[in-house]
């Protein structure tokens, strides 16, 4: 079956077998890899993406399911050429490790800040409790995130 | 996944007809932040997937003492709807309590009831309230109270042919609230959940209480002796430890491989102690 929606700004029309999830989709039929596979339950966060502008798993998405939805991954991000400037705060903060868990640690941070602008060191903490990073390098990332909500130039 | 065969109805009379048609072969999917974990790990094998997302079930309303909750409500919905903050706002406490935000932006309140984890927010506060549950099918219509529809371990009054459209919770009025859980790790189901609903009279003494928890048996339950053993009284630190003694002896917890029923029943006697004074706190600031 055929499924129509927008994947980071672009219209895309895919061929998808509906037992297929989002997940597979974006990975093994149009090559999104900086979507991950962490735990097939939605538990992880590693593949997270924006469904219409909130974080969802897409691994408890089925295919079919994202007809008419507006979807970014973390390449919709960028800036031109350029990071984004929550991407330059986790490069200057050391905020990456291993790496498989910073997309979905920026997308939730933006969609939670966008929401929230004036967050607090413990509302950002909890806002990333879904996401979990196994080098634990969890009080970076929270500086990162802090830094680039307080707007601080150059990524904090 | 196996392979199914995916349909999208665009109305509640095409989905019943579905419904109708494939009986035990057929899921619902709505949020899918349940069913699809156990498609992936091929825990559920439907021949036909029924995708209810395109039906109008999707709005809260309130009118005539209740709020109602279409099938299709999002947990965010809930944490940030105006209407559930002012009339019940209970909803949002645990609605914010559910899974992680990803779950809570497309997880549902009918796919929420519908699963029927006996240590799920939702389910736990529907019983506590006395909610109650429109359920249709191609035969026609029923109501169901909440303590009904759940009749075990994810296991609920529905038949396969049948689906939630709609939830009707009392308002709470000026009464106190709070939802305590213990879990090992952020966003896992809880180990044990406890509710108190509690309101006072003009005298400062306990009107109303209603006291749930979750987690301790096969579905959560409403705790009416000890709401007995709390209402005409002050609700003083001693009455609520009292009551938290009462809870602890109503239940009948069982050991599995997270926690011993020893271990469970004392949970269940600190967080109800911590909830009741959260309540008691509301209902004082109200009064």
């Amino acid at each position: 079956m055929i499924v129509s929606f927008v994947l980071n700004g672009r219209a895309r029309e895919v061929d998808v077998l509906p037992s297929e999830t989002f997940l597979e989709v974006l990975r093994d039929r149009l090559g999104i890899f900086d979507v991950k596979e962490g735990c097939d339950e939605g538990v992880c966060g590693a593949c997270t993406v924006l469904f219409d502008g909130r974080p969802a798993s897409s691994c408890l998405v089925l295919a079919p399911a994202v007809r008419g939805r507006r979807i970014t991954t973390v390449r919709g991000l960028a800036r031109g050429a350029g990071l984004h400037p929550l991407q330059e705060a986790f490069v200057k903060h050391g905020a990456v490790q291993c790496g498989f868990c910073t997309p979905g640690m920026l997308l939730t941070a933006l969609a939670f800040l966008e929401r929230h602008p004036a967050a607090t060191r413990a509302e950002i903490r909890t806002a990333l409790e879904g996401n979990l990073c196994r080098c634990t390098g969890y009080a970076k990332i929270v500086d990162a995130v802090e830094a680039y909500a307080r707007g601080d130039t150059n990524g904090g | 996944m196996h392979p199914f065969e995916y349909e999208a109805p665009a109305t509640l009379h095409d989905a019943l007809a579905l419904l109708a048609e494939h009986r035990d072969e057929a899921k619902v999917l709505a949020g899918g932040q349940s069913l699809v974990p156990l498609l992936n790990y091929r825990l559920a094998k439907p021949r036909v997937v029924v995708d209810i997302n395109d039906l109008p079930f999707a709005a809260i309303r309130v009118d005539d003492g209740h709020v109602s909750l279409g099938a299709l409500v999002r947990h965010h919905h809930l944490e940030e709807s105006a209407d559930v903050a002012s009339h019940c706002p209970v909803l949002k406490e645990a609605a914010a309590l559910i899974g992680n935000v990803r779950v809570r932006a497309l997880g549902t309140v009918g796919g929420s009831l519908a699963h029927a984890d006996p240590a799920a927010e939702l389910p736990l506060v529907m019983v506590a309230l006395d909610a109650r549950l429109d359920v249709r099918s191609a035969r026609g219509q029923r109501t169901l109270a909440a303590r009904e529809f759940f009749t075990g371990y994810l296991s609920t009054a529905l038949a396969p042919d049948e689906v939630i459209v709609d939830v009707r919770v009392p308002v709470i009025g000026d009464a106190g609230h709070a939802l305590e859980e213990f879990a090992r790790r952020a966003g896992d189901f809880a180990l044990v959940a406890a509710l108190a609903v509690v309101s006072l009279d003009a005298r400062g003494r306990v009107a109303t209480a209603r006291l749930g928890v979750g987690g301790v048996g096969p579905t959560p339950v409403r705790l009416p002796a000890a709401e007995d053993a709390l209402v005409g009284h002050e609700p003083s630190d001693e009455r609520l430890t009292r009551v938290a003694a009462v809870v602890a002896d109503a239940l009948d917890p069982q050991a599995d491989a997270f926690a011993s029923a020893a271990y469970r029943r004392h949970l269940a006697r600190v967080l109800i102690r911590r909830a009741l004074t959260r309540a008691v706190a509301r209902a004082l600031e109200v009064a």
